[in-house]
């Protein structure tokens, strides 16, 4: 199990946070096109390489933090 | 006195392991034996002269001895109703059952004919090739296989074991404690580093036992006396995962068979030596053929005489040393085929043991034992699973580490290279010097990240990186197999000849033959057989053995039990405070989610009349409740609700819907405005989580700016709705400071007051069954005083409780729907019957765009109420409704016999063009029949109108009660007493680590910017505890979050001293009461972080967690605060959980302290912190 570098609590592991998947950013409400807005509920770059990515420290200081994190050799680095 | 048991025991050795003085009994298949203390269960067989312990996999040839270890292939037996048993490892115990396994028919049974039958098709690949065509053989040969299945007998009625786990951070780890690795840890340990040394077999000191008993006592006798190593022998690495995340089985402990620990280490030394390797040749696997390292074992460590007549095989100077040995132990060294100079074995003559043996030129030699010296095997795997590919050698004739591994990783000892002894310890303390400051290194990063270090300045480790020295190899013949065919790997019974025929089919690359011949993956996993396979399969190509290469090595290294693997299961439970109540009382239990509800008392649909008649009261603990509080609360509930909410008054009450971003309903619940800035909000049960960090996700990445606290309150109250009629009679009776009458307490309205003498209790005017109902929301600790209150106060009006059946038929009756059961994962608002709440014309709202489209598009199903034609029919819920044709158009959602009308009910979801009142429905019942169902006009099928709940009487007086009694989530034992109203238990205890509840305690939560003003008038911040003037202690329990906890009784003032705390800064903060919504432990003694250690995954150093620290993180799988506060030098923690798992917490605490005598101690009569 992989530790992350939770910019509250220092590292812990993964099992104390929830992912919260890729960053994504809300298209406007008042103008989103349905393909902009399923865009956004559903597709995901899944990179082979460094990706952001939210997680949910559940089971710690209960922050949601941004970690950058190395897709295939699992390298994090916090992004907050 | 010493006595010694066996034919074969020698006189004493220097290195033996063995205690002549005493001496017991145990059985194998039936016959007894004896043994001495020390004896494993071959050892002692072997003592008496026993040479087969077990038949192989595919041949069932018989299987003697051959490495005298762990990784001894014929050695695994059955030890009563454990299967697959390390024989040559496991001691043997007093009155141990020991039987063999894989002795179909029997262990002493001629097998010629089975092997005449079976080599027909157990050739390389019999897997594929078996279960091809024809299909109607397939049960014939599952028949003749299944006698074939080897691997023990597990017996369904074996009791569950106790096996537990543990998590370590040691500086550094080191797998194997041979010399290399002894002297690493002195060295990495003498450097300051914590060590943990982990050596597979009973006792420190690898070969040196066998090759050096002298210096072998003298490194453990150092290693022992060297503080900060922690040794565990008996105990293996199983798998070095990403960031040093190591799994060891730790077998010698006497409470429990086997622990798994989760080791995180800053490095990881790898110095597992070298394996001896068996030589291919035909009847290689003939009991009495034996490695240079099984003799030795045999000889030096259990004083048994391995044979009477040898023959030794030898290319390197452990075979010269075994020949020394065997003379030593009285055994006729009868030939010496040397190797180096090109002498070789042909074969072995016998069966079931060693006759004779061949040798080149066809010479025949009678001996009972042939030893084989013939090199080498490097146990790589922890290195492989670091990220290393080993190279191969020609010159040591064995895979090398590549030098690639992660750089928290380290290998030493013969795993790295040859020398002489003080090469390899030289080379090692190196290696450990190397570890522990590359440790020191990472562990200055790890400290200088954790916000729970008191003041003390870290300072940055010094030293340099050093240049790692460098072990040569010595020149080693290349000898893998003989001029005959023989077993390559005899786990799973595959010859040198199955690996050419697996070549020659086209399997020709290591990865590929592996898998067509199963070599390497038996129970062994390729520690013996590896290089032999790699060699033939290289042979076979015409390929080198570089360019062949190694399979790979992957986790676990050994077998380890599932039992291990799975540790202890922590399953958190949570308990109304009414739950003992629902127990004494013969309530059926609900198993919903984490809760444990009461189903129904006895029956249901009596208490559903009960209701509609009288008066009922239920236990809603569960529902999920949420404190908001903040000026922005009202944009909140706009974004995260359908409906709108910018004009809720003080006292009002609203159901709302919650939708996800693709517009399907999420959860639903009212929120009540109880003041200015204040709101709360309730969720569905299981829900209540998922919206607390859905709301969480709002406000801190998409709306950081907006002022609002939300704190979950779930627990902090003990829930009862009481429904019927005669409601307001009853609550009234209790209520003070409430004008209860129907025009002063409407309906969908909300109030505080005081219920049953208590204060602070939240009343909402609302109606889930459809009757006049009040839903009390009373602080949890009285929450069984205020249930038992109104008992007594309610008999003469009927009361009696329901339970969530009852109050499920209740809310069918009156149509209201419950998400998750008549919504699903694809159910949109509009699909819901929620029409009335969906305003599109707010700006925004969580997934507001898909209900503009789905609106526009009128798609998706639409929530109705129907009902059979058939009164007594009740279809099962998700029976389907389809057309004439069969195609589906629907499905019930719900369904019950409504107590109430006489006549089943249901709630269900149809396409919309079939969803208008009065359109008749088919409905498929499981059973394959149709009946006819109608769509009704409204959701509720009782009272459509809402009338009901109109009820006008007048309410009544308070009347005078019982005394509040609080009441911890904890039982107490069965000697109690009061301290500020609270019942506590009065046990005492002085054992040396003890539990004491400590939940009376004043808990008051405050709220503010993590670095404001307010955390500077608190004087702490998140990871640090301060006491303050006024003897409360102030723990920084988040980020802009704390927890102040006072004297029993005293959070009133507290929760006032606070508030003028707060408004003094002007900044925004919130104050809210904790006391009873959380459970507080104390574990104290020497021992408290040990047990920590068995149920929580965080550092727990005085480095990373000293005095005064405060962190939360997962103890036993729950959410826990863990705040350090010692007493007088003697660490103590407190542990701080949500109130309804305290007892499962208090619980796991007491399990895994009864390995350090833990005892619970009752809460002292005046507690401190
Ligand atoms: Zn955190």
């Amino acid at each position: 199990m992989i530790q992350l570098p939770c910019p509250w609590c220092g590292p812990r592991n993964a099992s104390e946070f929830t992912h919260h998947g890729e960053v994504t950013s809300r298209p406007d409400v008042g103008t989103a096109t349905p393909e902009e807005w399923r865009r956004y509920l559903y597709f995901r770059q899944n990179a082979n390489g460094w990706v952001d990515e939210n997680w949910y420290h559940t089971a710690g200081c209960r922050r949601f933090i941004r970690v950058r994190r190395h897709t295939l050799s699992n390298e994090t680095e916090a992004a907050r | 006195m010493s006595r010694q048991v066996g034919r074969k025991r020698l006189a004493p050795q220097q290195g033996e392991v063995i205690d002549r003085r005493t001496s017991f009994e145990f059985s194998f298949n039936g016959k007894t034996y004896a043994a001495h203390p020390g004896d494993t269960i071959v050892s002692a067989l072997a003592a008496d002269g026993e040479r087969v312990f077990s038949r192989s996999f595919k041949y069932h040839r018989p299987r003697g001895l051959l490495t005298a270890s762990f990784h001894d292939p014929g050695c695994m037996v059955q030890v009563g109703d454990e299967p697959n048993v390390r024989g040559a490892h496991r001691l043997a115990e007093p009155g141990m059952a020991v039987s063999s396994q894989n002795t179909w028919p029997s262990l002493k049974f001629d097998v010629k004919a089975i092997n005449r039958f079976a080599g027909r098709f157990l050739t390389a690949g019999f897997y594929y090739k078996t279960f091809m065509k024809p299909e109607f053989l397939w049960p014939t040969y599952q028949k003749v296989l299944r006698q074939f299945v080897h691997a023990g007998e597990i017996s369904p009625d074996t009791p569950h074991d106790y096996y537990d786990k543990r998590y370590a951070h040691p500086d550094v780890l080191i797998a194997g404690g041979g010399p290399a690795g002894m002297s690493a840890a002195l060295a990495a340990a003498r450097a300051g580093a914590s060590v943990m040394l982990v050596e597979e077999e009973h006792q420190l000191g690898g070969h040196l036992r066998w090759t050096n008993p002298g210096a072998a006592a003298e490194l453990t006798a150092e290693v022992a006396a060297t503080d900060g190593i922690e040794v565990l022998t008996n105990s293996v690495v199983l798998g070095r995962y990403d960031q040093n995340w190591i799994a060891v089985a730790q077998r010698d402990l006497s409470h429990v068979r086997e622990r798994l620990i989760k080791a995180r280490a800053r490095t990881l030394v790898v110095a597992g030596g070298l394996i001896e390797r068996p030589y291919v040749f035909a009847g290689n696997d003939t009991p009495g053929v034996m490695l240079s390292t099984a003799v030795r074992r045999l000889i030096n460590l259990h004083a048994v005489k391995p044979g009477e007549r040898a023959v030794v095989l030898t290319a390197n100077e452990s075979g010269d040393a075994a020949i020394a040995d065997l003379e030593r132990a009285g055994v006729e060294v009868a030939h010496v085929a040397d190797a180096r100079t090109g002498e070789d074995v042909v074969r072995v003559h016998g069966r079931k043991d060693v006759r004779a043996v061949e040798l080149t030129g066809g010479r025949r030699v009678n001996a009972d034992l042939l030893v084989t010296a013939t090199g080498w095997t490097a146990p790589t795997s922890l290195l492989n699973m670091a990220g290393d590919v080993p190279v191969y050698s020609p010159k040591a004739a064995r895979f090398l580490p590549g030098g690639t591994a992660d750089d928290t990783v380290l290998a030493t000892g013969g795993i790295a290279g040859d020398g002489s002894l003080d090469q390899l310890c030289e080379h090692a303390e190196a290696i450990g010097a190397e570890a522990a400051r590359r440790a020191a290194n990472h562990r200055y990063h790890q400290l200088a990240a954790v916000p729970t270090r008191n003041d003390g300045k870290l300072s940055k480790p010094k030293g340099t990186a050093a240049t790692l020295p460098e072990l040569g190899v010595r020149q080693h013949p290349e000898l893998f197999r003989a001029s005959t065919h023989g077993i390559v790997d005899y786990s799973e019974d595959v010859s040198s000849k199955d690996l050419h025929l697996a070549v020659a089919e086209g399997y020709d690359s290591a990865e590929l033959a592996k898998r067509f011949t199963t070599a390497t993956m038996g129970p062994i996993q390729g520690k013996l057989e590896t290089i032999n396979a790699i060699a033939t399969i290289a042979e076979a190509t015409g390929k080198t053995i570089a360019e062949t290469g190694t399979t790979t090595w992957r986790p676990m290294y050994t077998p380890v039990s599932l039992g291990a693997l799975a540790g202890r299961i922590f399953e958190p439970v949570r308990y109304s405070p009414m739950q003992r109540w629902h127990e004494q009382h013969n309530a059926t239990p609900l198993v919903a989610g984490q809760w444990i509800r009461p189903d129904h008392y006895g029956d249901p649909a009596a208490e559903v009349r009960n209701v509609r008649e009288n008066v009922g009261i239920i236990d809603v603990t569960p529902i999920g409740k949420l404190d908001l509080q903040g000026a922005d609360v009202p944009k909140l509930l706009n974004l995260l609700y359908v409906n709108k909410w910018s004009k809720l008054g003080i006292g009002r009450v609203r159901y709302g819907v919650m939708c996800a971003e693709d517009g399907v309903v999420m959860d639903d619940g009212v929120t009540g405005r109880l003041g200015e800035d204040h709101y709360l909000m309730s969720t569905t049960s299981s829900g209540a989580a998922r919206v607390w960090e859905w709301v969480e996700n709002w406000l801190q990445t998409e709306h950081p700016d907006w002022q609002v606290h939300v704190t979950p309150v779930t627990t902090a109250y003990a829930s009862i709705n009481v429904a019927g009629p005669k409601s307001r009679e009853l609550v009234s009776r209790l209520t003070e400071g409430v004008d209860l009458s129907a025009e002063g307490f409407g309906y969908m309205q909300v109030r505080t007051g005081r219920v049953a003498g208590v204060d602070d209790c939240v009343l909402w005017r609302i109606g889930f069954t459809g009757e006049l109902s009040y839903e009390l929301h009373v602080p949890a600790s009285y929450g069984l005083h205020v249930w038992e209150a109104l008992l007594e106060h309610g008999r003469d009006l009927g009361v009696r409780p329901f339970g969530v059946e009852g109050q499920r038929i209740l809310r069918l009756e009156k149509g209201h729907l419950i998400v998750g059961q008549d919504t699903d994962g694809l159910t949109k608002a509009w699909s819901a019957g929620i029409d009335w709440a969906i305003k599109l014309d707010k700006d925004d709202f969580v997934g507001k765009p898909e209900l503009v489209w789905q609106k526009e598009n009128g798609d998706g199903a639409r929530l109705v109420g129907i009902q059979p034609v058939d009164r007594d029919v009740v279809p099962p819920e998700a029976s389907q409704l389809v057309t004439s044709r069969g195609t589906i158009v629907g499905r019930i959602t719900s369904s019950r016999m409504s107590p109430t009308l006489g006549r089943s009910i249901c709630l269900g979801q149809v396409d919309a063009e079939l969803a208008k009142p009065g359109t008749l429905l088919t409905v498929h019942l499981p059973n394959g029949s149709k009946v006819a169902a109608r769509v009704t006009e409204h959701h509720a099928h009782v009272d459509p109108e809402g009338t009901r709940q109109n009820i006008d009487t007048p309410p009544s007086q308070p009347r005078p009660h019982a005394t509040p009694v609080a009441r911890s989530p904890i039982a107490p034992g069965t000697k109690t007493t009061t301290i500020a109203s609270w019942q506590v238990d009065a046990r005492r205890s002085s054992a040396g680590l003890r539990l004491t509840d400590h939940t009376l305690l004043a808990k008051v939560g405050v709220r503010g910017r993590h670095d404001g003003a307010i955390a500077e008038a608190l004087g702490t911040s998140y990871g640090r505890t301060i006491r303050d003037n006024g003897s409360a202690v102030v723990v920084g329990s988040g980020p802009g979050e704390w927890l102040v906890l006072g004297s029993p009784g005293g959070q009133d003032k507290l929760l006032s001293r606070m508030r003028d705390l707060v408004e003094n800064t002007g900044e925004f903060g919130t104050v809210i009461d904790q006391t009873h919504g959380r459970a507080l432990l104390k574990i104290s003694g020497e021992e408290a972080a040990d047990l920590l250690a068995k149920v929580c995954g965080v550092e727990l150093s005085d480095a990373a967690t000293p005095d005064g620290a405060a962190l939360r993180t997962s103890v036993a799988r729950l959410v826990t605060d863990v705040i350090r506060l010692d007493d007088n030098g003697v660490p103590a923690y407190f542990l701080h959980c949500e109130r309804s798992s305290g007892q499962y917490l208090f619980d796991a605490l007491l399990d895994a302290g009864a390995e350090f005598g833990i005892e619970v101690d009752g809460t002292p009569a005046a507690p401190t912190l």
